[in-house]
């Protein structure tokens, strides 16, 4: 035989085995097993990291259901691909954020991201992800600026703090009926964020705050501001921002005798608000909006009841987070396709089921319907919807 | 303006500062003796409040319930591990680089406060940590008091005033009185003479940084009871306010980081409760530029001295 038919025979077999291999085992037998990452973003350091376990504990929990029953981006009922979250801690600062965010676009090509927590380390890490073009979600960002620069692959699975704002106004305004209202916050995206929307809506209502003033993120010692309340004998006290200073304000404002309620939001939804204050006596009078409490809601019962078999109490973001992986899992699914792109165009015109009922969004990326509503802590250090 | 608001104003600062200048003590003395800023110093606080809490939990674990006795063995334990913590920075990131360039400790010292903040994070955990209140009540003029038309300083309060006074006389006794003080003062003035002259300096420089270490024991103490939580972090912003009250009050001197403490804790309070409490840490910050711009020596400070 000659050199030349040798090469030949060599080149139609090799031709041959592209042909018949290429389509149908070639694809199923490299990919099969790949997963598909998810970055989960949030602070799981720092004074914040309460939330980020919540955050943590409920896309876990997601992935791990969604791969047990096949994964995503199955053909014919079979050779599914598991989900695979990459952790990505911001500690909630802005800076570190922006470095994850990168992390996850070019080194982990991350296919979308659940996150991030805080609203400073939301703003500019969206930017980011939008520029490589990859779906993010947030289980827990509030601020309106977070949508509101259309950005199109960026969406929320909670509600906005103008939204918070006006049910925090309206029942210190209507409920507490105080009319001396001092408005704090913590400097914070967030934090003043919600503090603004907070003040227009009492403006709106023809109220004047006696007191619009920012406080220090990692100080304890709040004793000076709270002496300045007293000053203005303010009846109500309106925080926005974290649980880590939420605690010591409400600690001085009861050791300096003033009995005002403080109003807070979804800043210092956590059991740890308790641990800050540096005791259960401390909390009474505390007001927080949350939305309605996903725990009690029909679509969520087997997931709690596990939750609480495996010893966590689902609180505060965890189903949120859950919810997202879920909505992000149904985008695939439904497109089969992994460009932030389509699963984000998807979003907008579907809704998904989710453990916390039917969700969909608008053209911004935000939840057709929020329902935030009031919580009040008592003196045993636990919190309960206001009826 | 209200008397009574202004009255709590100063019952605010005094207690705010009286911390500030109990940490400030340690940055002023190591600074004293080696010439070096101890950029752990605000992370030795921070395991201190851990510590605090910690034995309080053992305390009554071990089902001692007495006030006093649970305050005074705390406060004690507390000290002897925490004064343990700062012999060993001193060991481990300033006697081996003693003969190398400077900034080789400063950077070592940078390490180790990033080593302390971690190693409190991964082995208790990033969220918050609280204390129970252990003294509540407090002393109001005038007692009988309508409305809030009072100056109030609660029982701990008091006692962080009073324990900073106690351990600020206790300590520049020593520096002035003692045999030991004598031996501080010689290593500060002249390292190699003092050497010469049969004087340990070594282990003067480890007591240094031993003392310090429990003045912000005392600190993290009295701060964690009155504040009731804290977390892996809370050493940061307390280092720098520590060490802008050392400067102000003229770093190297005893009585100057008392002093400085005080006028920051006094000027931040006055800020936020008459101002506002937006600009208060560029007040603060403001008044340690124009310090180092017009009196860099500081309230109490020599001037500069060249070191040989």
């Amino acid at each position: 035989m000659s050199k030349f038919s040798q090469l030949v025979r060599v080149v139609i077999v090799g031709l041959l085995v592209l042909c018949v291999g290429h389509p149908g085992m070639g694809m199923r037998l490299s990919h099969a097993a790949e997963p598909i990452k998810i970055g989960m973003a949030g602070p799981f350091s720092g004074s914040d990291a309460s939330f980020g376990e919540q955050l943590w504990r409920g896309a876990e929990q997601a992935a791990a259901d969604i791969n047990k029953a096949g994964g995503l981006l199955q053909q014919g009922g079979k050779g599914g691909r598991p989900i695979q979250l990459i952790k990505a801690d911001d500690a909630c600062e802005p800076k570190q954020a922006a470095a994850v965010a990168s992390r996850l676009v070019d080194m982990e090509k991350v296919v979308a991201v659940v996150g991030h927590f805080c609203s400073s380390s939301t703003m500019p890490a969206s930017t980011i992800y939008a520029d490589a073009g990859v779906l993010m979600m947030t289980p827990g960002s509030t601020n309106p600026a977070i949508t509101e620069r259309q950005l199109s692959t960026v969406f929320r699975m909670c509600g906005r703090d103008d939204q918070q704002g006006v049910v925090g106004a309206d029942f210190v305004l209507n409920r507490l009926k105080a009319r001396r209202i001092a408005v704090l916050h913590d400097k914070t995206t967030y934090g003043q964020g919600l503090a603004d929307a907070m003040r227009a809506r009492l403006r709106s209502a023809g109220h004047t705050e006696v007191l619009y003033e920012g406080l220090t993120r990692g100080e304890k010692d709040f004793n000076a501001l709270v002496t300045k309340l007293k000053g203005v004998q303010s009846d109500a006290v309106y925080f926005g921002g974290y649980h880590s200073e939420a605690g010591p304000l409400v600690r001085q404002m009861r050791e300096q005798g003033m009995t005002a309620p403080l109003i807070s939001g979804d800043g210092i939804f956590s059991e740890v608000l308790v641990t800050s204050a540096g005791g259960p006596g401390f909390v009474k009078g505390v007001y927080m909006t949350f939305g309605a409490d996903p725990r009690k809601m029909p679509a969520g019962q087997a997931l709690v009841e596990l939750f609480r078999k495996n010893g966590y109490e689902p609180e505060g973001y965890t189903l949120y987070s859950y919810a997202t992986v879920q909505a992000i899992a149904a985008a695939i699914q439904a497109t089969q396709s992994l460009e932030g792109e389509k699963l984000a165009q998807w979003l907008r015109g579907h809704a998904v089921e989710t453990v916390m009922g039917s969700k969909s969004w608008d053209g911004k990326g935000d939840l057709q319907v929020s329902d935030y509503v009031m919580y009040q802590w008592d003196d045993k250090g636990k919190y309960r919807e206001v009826e | 303006m209200d008397i009574y608001i202004i009255g709590q104003q100063w019952v605010n600062g005094l207690v705010l500062g009286s911390t500030y200048g109990l940490i400030a003590v340690g940055y002023t003395m190591v600074y004293g003796i080696i010439g070096m800023i101890n950029f752990a110093h605000g992370d030795i606080y921070m395991i201190s409040a851990y510590l605090t809490a910690i034995f309080l939990a053992l305390f009554a674990a071990m089902g001692l319930h007495s006030v006093p006795v649970v305050l005074l063995g705390v406060l004690a334990l507390t000290l002897l591990f925490t004064a343990l913590y700062g012999w060993s920075v001193e060991r481990v990131a300033y006697r081996p680089l003693r003969r190398s360039t400077r900034l080789a400790p400063l950077i070592s010292a940078i390490g180790i406060s990033l080593i302390l903040q971690n190693y409190v994070r991964i082995s208790q955990g990033a969220r918050n940590q609280g204390v129970p209140p252990l003294l509540e009540g407090s002393f109001r003029f005038p007692a009988e008091a309508l409305d809030h038309r009072f100056i109030q300083i609660t029982y701990l309060q008091s006692l962080i005033v009073i324990t900073a006074l106690l351990s600020m006389a206790l300590l520049t006794w020593i520096i002035q009185r003692t045999a030991l003080g004598r031996a501080c003062r010689a290593t500060q003035q002249d390292r190699v003479m003092a050497t010469l002259l049969g004087v340990n300096t070594d282990r003067i420089i480890s007591l240094v940084f031993v003392m310090g270490a429990a003045m912000a024991a005392v600190a993290g103490f009295l701060v964690t009871l009155n504040y009731g939580s804290f977390d892996f972090y809370v050493g940061f912003l307390m280092g720098i306010k520590a060490f802008t009250a050392a400067v102000l009050g003229g770093i190297g001197s005893l009585p100057g980081a008392m002093l400085g403490g005080v006028v920051l804790g006094l000027a931040e309070s006055f800020f936020a409760g008459f101002v506002n409490s937006d600009y208060k840490d560029v007040f603060a910050f403001s008044i340690l530029i124009l310090f180092l711009i017009f009196r860099p020596s500081g309230f109490l400070g020599v001037p500069e001295v060249e070191k040989v």
